[in-house]
């Protein structure tokens, strides 16, 4: 699956104009040309993307029409028999969810003394976080501080997010760092223990922390095999399917539903984290996804259905490179670790068309227009078009061998299907990366609903309308732990009532009153099905 | 996809089925009708949840892959490696040392290795395993570490070990002692905490948090930009 013929020729007009390019930086746009970009190319204002819910605590606010069919839909578990008597678990804090805030959660939460039980729909550490590659910002560096980070942020965001949530992100970084070189996490440094930090997509300081390109893999191999140390208790191929309230409205637990035995399980818990992750298997737009099997959105639709408030649903992020060919990758990711090592998106004709480290959303809206306005995009055998983004760049800036040493996950990756990415340059095209938005929270990850807290991509606020490459990883390890903390010490004075799932029936009613077609629809989904499917990744 | 895809039989767990040619293991499994619930993680090979084991038709040898960074071969036999019962040290990572001998004080059965050399060959990562398992053996833990370091995990090394070897766990347990112990820690990581802990950055932070939206949109689009 080499390039054909026809892209080999294409790429000689990239290797044509490298020398050129080399050392030339190409201009960032003004604030007003992001705008004009944002607004003309950018998915989020397709509005036949999105449509308005008909009913909840959002009734009214626009989220993705994909999402919006699974939280107008039935319960899973409307014709089951649930035995509210019959616990299987018994606990102070239950974790929905495997990935890095599940995991971060976890152990602040048994440090605190609390009993923790953790389920996850597929295996312990299946989840995004361990697919992010490029790193994880924190200001540690002296010519950088938790304010300057802030103003990243914030306008990374589009001024959008919640200022409390930013500080506790940025506040929370350098002791997130810290803590994860305590727990033996390999960062890149130098032989004197200086963090090696390149620059992200919008970053005004070289604050990007990474452990070659594994570096999520790495920050999550690391805390799974803590919280197996600690003997924390692990259940998995069990998500969580529906919330479980108590008399008062408070959330006490949850149903589980065995994957394998196809049963559901009462778990009763004084506290409930869900850390259920992102939603880019509901593939928006048509979009295809750098996010792991099991992202299906089901902790928004699970809170939802029981009154949690969602915020800034209307806008997801679209990472700008996703792999365009060869099509086994299609829409994988390309770590943006390539651009801030200053790879650049280039046209048909080799020529740069947008600085390679604009914000996503900016840089996603530059691609599309090249290709879909400008119509300079590179076609592929299959109908996809894209743009190159010239990683050999990287070795002519940085020396031979960087990628090797840098980049060994991009290396193998294309690698595995033909393509020397130190000689060839790489063909993208935007992906859906991320969920910008989810379960409001606060700076302890509480939510409207008592003793409900939600961490990481389900959770949504700290990010505003974009979030900066970097943040995501630090995001899910700062409120991670700070809902595990915050959720232990809150279930010590926690007396629970009867628990109940009124509130399923309720919103089966409230569907019903406002007229909503669920067409046959339940959820949540769970798994995407991918049966008699002939399109990749 | 072209609509002419030219197609090849596999045989997924004995069955056959016949599938586009282009096709990863994990998409023609899904093509073929399947559902995965084992078998299939991050589906770009990062995860290791996906480890096939396979043979091609008047072929002996078992080869091995993730489903889903391997293109189907025609007369394909395949099954998946839904879960391995691979044994796991418990310890405490404070209280680790790095000596020589630490590693070998959880996981004996590295000395038991033969040099057979077999988890070095079917590493879909390409690592040099037994290489960093002889550098366990010597306690030249910076070198198991960072040969260790691109592994996913995926276990199967582990599933041809004659030696009953679990690679992957003395790899992890490898970088943990390195991350913890023997990388020097860096310090202006240490002094920043330091100064986030006396709130040094608390009124700069409030200040920030309190200014108007035309006050913050000016300080972001004069900041200045690190080279």
């Amino acid at each position: 699956m080499s390039y054909t013929p026809e892209m080999r020729e294409l790429i000689k007009r990239v290797d044509a104009t490298r020398s050129k390019r080399l050392g030339h930086d190409f201009p960032r746009m003004t604030p007003k040309e992001r705008i004009e970009a944002l607004e003309k190319f950018h998915p989020d204002y397709i509005e036949s993307g999105f449509r308005a819910l008909k009913v909840g605590v959002n009734k009214g606010d626009k989220v993705p029409q994909e999402l919006a069919d699974y939280i107008e839909a039935r319960s899973r578990i409307e014709n089951i028999e649930i035995d509210l008597d019959e616990i299987a678990y018994d606990v102070d804090v239950l974790i929905a969810g495997g990935g890095g805030a599940g995991a971060a959660a976890a152990l602040m939460a048994q440090e605190e003394g609390a009993s923790v039980l953790l389920t996850t729909k597929l295996r312990f550490g299946d989840a995004n976080t361990i697919m992010a590659q490029g790193g994880i910002q924190a200001a540690d560096k002296q010519n950088d501080s938790p304010a300057i980070h802030y103003l990243d942020v914030m306008g990374g965001g589009r001024f959008a997010n919640i200022p409390e949530l930013v500080r506790a992100l940025v506040n929370d970084a350098p002791l997130v760092i810290k803590w994860l070189e305590d727990l033996g996490a390999m960062f890149d440094k130098d032989e004197k223990g200086t963090m090696l930090t390149i620059h992200g997509g919008g970053t005004s300081r070289k604050r990007m922390h990474a452990a070659r390109d594994y570096t999520g893999a790495e920050i999550m191999r690391t805390l799974r095999d803590e919280v197996r140390n600690r003997g924390i208790e692990v259940i998995e191929f069990s998500p969580v399917v529906e919330l479980i309230l108590d008399e008062d409205g408070r959330a006490a637990g949850a149903v589980l539903y065995n994957l394998e035995t196809e049963e559901y399980l009462v778990v009763r818990a004084k506290t409930v984290i869900f850390a259920m992750g992102g939603s880019g298997r509901l593939h928006y737009q048509g979009f295809p996804t750098t996010n792991h099997y099991g992202a299906t959105g089901d902790g928004l639709v699970i809170g939802y259905r029981a009154g949690a408030k969602l915020a800034f649903m209307d806008t997801i992020q679209y990472h700008p490179t996703g792999a365009a060919y060869p099509p086994q990758i299609l829409g994988l990711l390309v770590t943006e670790k390539v651009r801030g090592l200053g790879a650049t998106p280039l046209n048909i004709n080799g020529e740069q068309f947008c600085h390679h480290l604009e914000t996503r959303d900016v840089e996603s809206a530059a691609i599309i227009r090249e290709c879909k306005e400008r119509k300079l995009g590179v076609p592929t055998p299959n109908g996809i078009v894209g743009v190159w983004l010239d990683s050999p760049l990287i070795e002519k800036i940085h020396g031979e061998g960087t990628i090797k040493r840098q980049l060994p996950a991009m290396l193998r990756q294309f690698s595995r299907f033909n393509i020397d990415i130190r000689k060839e340059p790489m063909l993208i095209y935007p992906t859906l990366h991320y969920q910008n938005g989810g379960i409001l929270i606060n700076e302890h990850g509480e939510t409207n609903i008592e003793n409900f807290f939600v961490a990481g991509e389900n959770s949504g606020g700290v990010h505003g309308r974009n979030r900066l490459m970097g943040n995501s990883l630090l995001d899910i390890l700062v409120f991670g732990r700070r809902a595990g903390a915050f959720a232990a010490r809150k279930s010590k004075d926690v007396k629970l009532k009867s628990l109940t799932l009124a509130h399923v029936q309720k919103y089966h009613r409230e569907l019903e009153e406002n007229g909503v077609d669920t067409g046959g629809r339940v959820s949540p989904l769970i798994l995407p099905r991918y049966r008699h499917r002939e399109a990749n990744a | 996809m072209a609509n002419e895809a030219a197609k090849v039989n596999i045989y997924i767990m004995g069955k056959k089925y016949s599938v586009p040619d282009s096709l990863t293991i994990l998409n023609a499994m899904e093509y073929a009708g399947y559902q995965l619930k084992r078998g299939c993680g991050c589906r770009a090979g990062f995860c290791g949840a996906c480890a096939t084991v396979y043979r091609t038709a008047g072929d002996t040898e078992l080869k091995v892959a993730l489903a889903c960074q391997t293109i189907v071969e025609p007369e394909m036999y395949l099954t998946q490696i839904p879960f391995f019962p691979a044994q796991k040290a418990e310890y405490d990572v404070a209280q680790l040392e790095p000596k020589a001998a630490q590693i070998a004080q959880y996981y004996p059965e590295i000395f038991r290795c033969l040099g057979c050399n077999s988890c070095t060959k079917v590493c879909p990562q390409d690592l040099n395993v037994m290489q960093y398992i002889a550098y366990a053996q010597r306690g030249e833990i910076d070198k198991a570490a960072s040969e260790s370091f691109d592994c996913v995990m995926c276990g199967l090394c582990v599933s041809r070990c004659p030696a009953h070897i679990v690679h992957y766990n003395v790899g992890i347990l490898a970088r943990r002692i390195y991350g913890k112990h023997i990388a020097p820690p860096s310090e202006h990581l240490r002094q920043r905490v330091e100064e986030i802990e006396n709130g040094k950055f608390d009124a700069e932070l409030e200040e920030l948090m309190r200014a108007d939206l035309a006050e913050l949109k000016e300080m972001y689009n004069s900041r200045e930009i690190e080279k």
